[in-house]
């Protein structure tokens, strides 16, 4: 289970993912990346409340953040040690701008 | 070798809960620090994924294995299907540097595993693909 929760403001989007990030719920997320983001020059992942990440959950943020460098930026707050653990074994840490909780 | 235990379901996705409650439960009966055991846990279900969508050709229902034991503070597990032969371990790495807009980044799952547990191998045997984990808990 997750809730995608996303609250624009102008160009900003600030996503919040509550749950897991997983094979099931990642598909949900992948149309969000697809089909909101236009005219979002300030993209915000706020996973304070995501308890898992799986690596079909990883393809889709990797996807935002390849889209997000060709639109504006993008990062990911309030990141918690168990998902710390995984983005900084992956190497997200190098090309993604990450804030842990 | 300890004795192993052993769980073998259709090969779904929806069998995820039973895959992942049988690691839960052989590495709580042996205590497992925790992130030992989210570690395991993920490892096993990127590969049980895997299973689920690429073992067997579309259509045709498959099965899958999963066998463990717990020796000397090492978990081993080996996850097992009848499907195709394919060794995921293969696969180079992934670059996720790598720009552009290619969606079809693979390997990360694979990768992921890789670094989550001590040792990871392939073998096919019996007719089966067989892969084996290993880690510290």
């Amino acid at each position: 289970m997750m809730n995608i929760i996303q609250n624009r403001n102008n160009n900003q989007l600030v996503i919040v993912l509550e749950g897991r990030l997983d094979i099931s719920t990642a598909p949900d997320l992948d149309k969000v990346v697809n089909n909101d983001l236009d005219g979002v020059t300030e993209l915000v992942f706020d996973l304070e409340k995501l308890d898992y990440i799986s690596s079909v959950g990883l393809r889709v943020l990797l996807f935002a953040q390849k889209k997000m460098n060709r639109q504006g930026s993008m990062k990911v707050i309030n990141v918690n040690e168990m998902v710390m653990d995984v983005f900084a074994a992956m190497g997200f840490a190098d090309i993604m701008k990450i804030e842990q909780k | 070798m300890g004795e192993e235990s052993f769980l073998r379901i259709p090969a779904r996705l929806e069998g995820m809960d039973l895959i992942l409650s049988f690691v839960s439960y052989l590495l709580d009966a042996h205590g497992c620090t925790p992130q030992a055991r989210t570690q395991l846990r993920m490892a096993v279900e990127e590969l049980y994924v895997n299973v689920t969508l690429y073992a067997y050709p579309s259509g045709e229902e498959g099965w899958a294995e999963i066998r463990g034991c717990v020796e000397n503070g090492t978990a081993t597990f080996r996850l097992i299907d009848g499907g195709v032969p394919f060794n995921p371990l293969e696969k180079e790495d992934p670059d996720i540097m790598l720009s552009g807009e290619e969606r079809g980044i693979g390997g990360l799952g694979i990768y992921m595993v890789k670094t989550m547990v001590d040792e990871v191998e392939y073998e096919y045997r019996d007719g089966c693909n067989q892969l084996l984990l290993k880690r510290k808990i």
